[in-house]
């Protein structure tokens, strides 16, 4: 994306509403993977689950550390996958 | 807990050809989707396919996934719908979540994940206002649910799905007024591409989107003309009044079961990035999970239906439903014309993606 200093403040992350500017401070300050950025600023961590914005951090990482796109992979996936009430859990198996 | 032979994740073109073989060939099939309605993408899809004859080129998709659904209750598959997988492992025990509320294990011989594909978005200034959306989802409104999106349409990037949504949103009754596309040549098929220009939409390229503006939602855009390094030329910005801004920049596999199940991966920017390895029985590194369709690599509905097919057969076969030269004759022929869909410019550029995913697995 065509994005200059200025817009540091755009949104990347709409779940948990984290910035490109936090992202740049997290890999600045020594996240260097999709994994280490989310739990440094919580991209991707929302309701879902990094769906809309992973492969957006994915990119900020490889221009801003020029590593291969092939050694950046996705977040950890864990189960649910999908959003579920705590409910679901009472009572069954 | 509920035992099956085969279970399919996703009910779409891959997932429901996947399993019609798997059931015409006698394993017990469980078809399992997170959706209402099964039939994935196909019955928004009412452009008619390319392709050859026995791909049904011609028949417009949702009349594909018509004939799928009928072959499906003739066969008396059984369908979950309204059923999230939300889990999976090696052993191919899967977690489900049924009606939001009910959580059920179900124990599987084999699986095949046909889960397909994510629209990718792109973040600019105003890109969280209302109105901001995937062309995709643009396209589940004005074909699925009959809702017109906004009147006044901006289209980022001229794929495919770009200009076929494009024309859609036309038919409608919105207008679109611009298609931007940030690489300096069109991407989408002539066909559908021609159609949106006659109908006198101005295309952009080497252009992008610089923001969005408005205070409740979209009111307006601005795009950029891009250098030839991809820089934005000050000066070249342009506002259109638009109340509607589509993204269509391209789809990236669903493969989060995949990735949990343990399948080992390889990245094919082509095929939309991290892509699970399958062989050519569309076997992931899993023994006893396959795949199919946009979650191996980004293609079309056509190539998705063949690789469920090979996909279905052979897990079928695994279980000793078929004998083994059947498979193989099966598969080869099933090959052949997975091939002849892989032709042509935009073609050429998948096949050769996908014959170097099958060299990781030594079987190019």
């Amino acid at each position: 994306m065509i994005l200059r200093k200025e817009h540091d403040d755009v949104i990347v992350c709409r779940c948990e509403e984290v910035t490109r500017g936090e992202i740049l401070k997290a890999i600045k300050e020594g996240a260097g993977t999709v994994n280490e950025i989310k739990r440094w600023t919580r991209a991707g961590m929302g309701l879902c689950q990094g769906r809309t914005c992973k492969v957006n951090v994915a990119k900020i990482l490889v221009r801003e550390t020029h590593k291969n796109p092939k050694d950046v992979l996705p977040s950890t996936c864990r189960q649910p996958v999908r959003p579920v009430k705590i409910e679901v859990f009472n009572g069954n198996e | 807990m509920i035992k099956t032979e085969i279970a399919v994740i996703g009910g779409g073109p891959a997932g429901l050809c996947a399993a019609i073989e798997g059931t015409k060939a006698g394993a017990k099939v469980l078809v399992i989707d997170e959706n209402s309605k099964p039939g994935g993408q196909l019955f928004k899809q009412i452009h008619k396919f390319f392709g050859s004859r026995e791909h049904q080129a011609g028949v417009r998709g949702f009349q594909i996934g018509e004939k799928l659904l009928e072959q499906s209750r003739e066969l008396e598959i059984e369908v979950w719908l309204n059923s999230e997988v939300c889990g999976l492992d090696s052993d191919k025990n899967l977690w489900v979540v049924r009606d939001k509320k009910e959580s059920i294990k179900v124990i599987a011989e084999r699986v095949i994940i046909a889960t397909g594909a994510v629209e990718n978005s792109i973040y600019f200034p105003g890109w969280d206002l209302p109105g901001v959306m995937g062309a995709g989802a643009a396209q589940t409104m004005i074909n699925i649910n009959r809702v017109l999106p906004g009147k006044k349409v901006l289209m980022v990037g001229s794929g495919n799905v770009g200009v076929i949504v494009s024309y859609q949103l036309l038919q409608a009754g919105a207008e679109v007024v611009a298609v931007v596309d940030a690489a300096p040549k069109l991407g989408g098929y002539g066909v559908h591409t021609a159609k949106v220009c006659r109908a006198g939409v101005p295309f952009y390229t080497s252009h992008t989107i610089l923001k969005a503006w408005g205070s409740e939602c979209v009111e307006g855009a601005v795009i950029v003309r891009l250098d030839n390094s991809w820089n934005p030329v000050t000066g070249s910005e342009k506002f259109l009044d638009v109340d509607t801004i589509c993204i269509a920049t391209g789809l990236t596999p669903l493969s989060e079961l995949a990735w949990m199940a343990g399948c080992k991966f390889e990245f094919i920017p082509e095929l939309g990035g991290h892509v699970p390895l399958h062989d050519r029985f569309m076997e992931t590194t899993v023994s006893g999970i396959y795949v199919a369709g946009d979650i191996s690599g980004i293609e079309e509905a056509s190539t998705a239906m063949d690789e469920g097919r090979i996909a279905g057969v052979n897990a079928a076969a695994s279980l000793g439903y078929i004998d083994d030269d059947k498979r193989k004759k099966m598969t080869e022929k099933l090959w052949k014309r997975l091939n002849s869909l892989r032709c042509g410019p935009f073609g050429e550029k998948r096949k050769s993606s996908k014959d170097r995913l099958l060299t990781f697995r030594g079987e190019a």
